[in-house]
């Protein structure tokens, strides 16, 4: 049985923000499923116990001094952007014409 | 005066104090070999002449001096470079010059080590070959036709061509090793906090780690000590001394090795790796045994778990981090012809921009965060971690260091695995335990295989990376350095 459908992968791509094609769908829905039967394996380990690791180094509320230091300009800033417009970044409407 | 790319940096280092040798000399040595052979290497996504021949000029005018000043250095193109272009070998980031240097960057220059160019990777530090950068593949000096390992694959190929002396890597599940193993060079990934990731371009961001690669043991540890160290701009950096990782190299490379426990993982034997890879490994092991090491098998029983855990827990974090790549602040835009909304333009931007490999780990990784999967994935995968951590910690109770072939096969010809994803992953089956661990590990190379490269590799604890260093420098000196057939 498959892990994961076409139908499922193309719902995560919108999800994801990538308008991927028909055929990119049809090819990464076999290797998604190749590689998510795979990693399932972690599902093997009886962990029920074990707190997770998000990281390596235990560090938590890592603080500095609270000291001003210069940052980007506004040019420096907007300087790799597509699009800038009176000092900001200039973005495709965002709301649909009826709203 | 003899070929200067044929040297080490400690010997460019030697010279240009001494005088012997400019800066500009070396500096230009090197550009010229670029402009040689890099039409068939591929080795560079962007050569800065007029950057590494000021930055050498300063040298000889004696503004800057120090163990590395003037001795030229390759950066993997996922590290920022100020007013350089930065691509991570994207489309997505075609062109981008960014507005600010990242910490390691800083230290180069403020060493004053002329900046050659930015090397090819597969895209995003994805891949294990560079066949999935966006610019076309790097080609492995040992045979062309071969690939140069990934994702750091340009940055190790450089150095095996003699177009560097040094090379910035970055780590995840072992992009400065792999490469560094194919093609016969040396690649260190440290203790993660040991080196700042300010300015990396983020794959997964706890896992990333930015290293040294060199064509000497001794080389990469003087430039290990030259990028590592706290970082206040990286709130996980380790705000500790660096361990003196010259001075263990430098012991090391006097061969003796009485008292020091080398660990093998038990698990690790019948892995798949081919017979030629064991065969230098074991030839290698018999080698430190006859300088003093005793070997220790040790069983890590959750390692067979890591390979599946990395590739939850890598694509999860990448799927977050690449979200900044919108199509509004940096890089392309696609589609914007005045009809489209954001979702729409950003969508396309994001479909154009990303090769197959990036959306393959966005689709995947936002899978495994998805309410309903995020326990039996993401959150299992993290509780693996820790039993993986728990495994190192206990091994490190027996012995100094874990020692392995670095990957399971020499360098593949390309096309033989991009078409089974999965397959590539194994490239890395025994590097990423290290990652998830978060100890420092290295590569070095110490035999060849039907005349292809093999590369060993020793594991220590974190902040112990002076230890690692140590069997490394001793293995080279029993083994000594390969050189590849002339370009």
């Amino acid at each position: 049985m498959a892990a994961i459908s076409r139908e499922e992968v193309a719902h995560l791509a919108r999800l994801s923000r990538l308008a991927v094609t028909e055929e990119e769908l049809d090819r990464f829905a076999g290797q998604l499923d190749v590689i998510l039967q795979s990693v399932a394996r972690v599902g093997e380990v009886a962990a029920e116990d074990i707190p997770p690791t998000s990281h390596s180094v235990p560090l938590t509320n890592v603080y500095r001094e609270d000291v001003p230091t210069p940052s980007l300009t506004q040019d420096a800033a907007l300087s790799g952007a597509p699009d800038a417009y009176e000092g900001r970044f200039r973005v495709p409407r965002i709301l649909d014409e009826e709203e | 005066m003899s070929d200067l790319t044929r040297l080490s940096a400690a010997a460019l280092s030697e010279l240009i104090t001494t005088k012997e040798v400019s800066a500009v000399e070396v500096a230009t040595a090197h550009l010229d070999r670029i402009s040689a052979v890099d039409e068939r290497v591929h080795a560079f996504l962007h050569v800065d002449r007029e950057g590494a021949l000021d930055a050498a000029r300063r040298v000889d005018a004696g503004e800057i001096t120090g163990p590395l000043a003037g001795v030229p250095i390759a950066v993997k193109d996922v590290v920022t470079t100020k007013g350089v272009p930065t691509t991570a070998a994207s489309k997505i980031l075609e062109g981008w010059k960014p507005p600010y240097d990242a910490t390691i960057v800083e230290r180069l220059k403020a060493a004053g080590m002329p900046i050659l160019g930015k090397t090819n990777m597969d895209e995003f530090a994805m891949g294990s070959s560079t066949e999935y950068s966006a610019y076309g593949p790097t080609n492995n000096p040992w045979d062309l036709g071969r690939i140069p390992g990934g994702s750091g694959g340009g940055s190790a190929a450089a150095l095996a061509a003699y177009e560097a002396p040094l090379a910035i890597g970055t780590d995840t599940g072992g992009s400065i090793r792999q490469p560094g193993a194919v093609t016969g060079t040396v690649g260190a990934k440290p203790t993660y906090g040991g080196t700042s990731r300010y300015g990396l371009i983020a794959f997964s961001s706890s896992l990333d780690t930015p290293g040294p690669c060199a064509r000497t043991v001794e080389d990469t540890a003087l430039l290990h000590a030259v990028i590592a160290g706290h970082d206040p701009r990286d709130s996980t950096s380790i705000a500790q001394p660096v361990p003196d990782v010259v001075a263990a190299a430098r012991l090391g490379l006097q061969g003796d090795l009485t008292g020091v426990k080398l660990g093998l993982v038990k698990e690790f034997a019948g892995d798949g790796s081919e017979p030629g890879v064991q065969a230098a490994f074991r030839e290698s092991l018999d080698a430190l045994v006859k300088l003093g090491a005793e070997i220790v098998e040790v069983s890590c029983p959750h390692f067979q778990y890591a390979l599946p855990a990395y590739y939850l827990i890598a694509p999860s974090e990448c799927s977050s981090n690449l979200a900044r790549f919108d199509g509004v602040r940096y890089g392309l835009r696609s589609g914007d012809d005045g009809s489209r909304s954001l979702e729409e333009v950003m969508s396309l931007t994001r479909d154009e921009g990303f090769g197959p490999e990036v959306k393959r780990r966005i689709i995947l990784g936002t899978y495994a965060l998805s309410s309903g999967y995020y326990d039996a994935y993401y959150g299992q995968a993290q509780k693996v971690r820790t039993l993986i951590t728990r495994d190192f910690q206990a091994a490190f109770e027996k012995v100094d260091v874990l020692v392995s072939p670095t990957t399971p096969f020499v360098a593949f010809p390309f096309g033989s695995r991009t078409s089974d994803p999965y397959q590539m992953y194994l490239a890395d089956l025994f590097t990423i335990p290290t990652n998830l661990y978060g100890g420092p590990a290295i590569s070095v190379p110490c035999g060849l295989s039907e005349g292809l490269p093999v590369g060993f590799q020793i594991m220590a604890p974190t902040m112990a990376d002076d230890r690692m260093y140590r069997v490394a420098g001793a293995l080279e000196s029993a083994v000594g350095t390969f050189t590849p057939p002339a370009l």
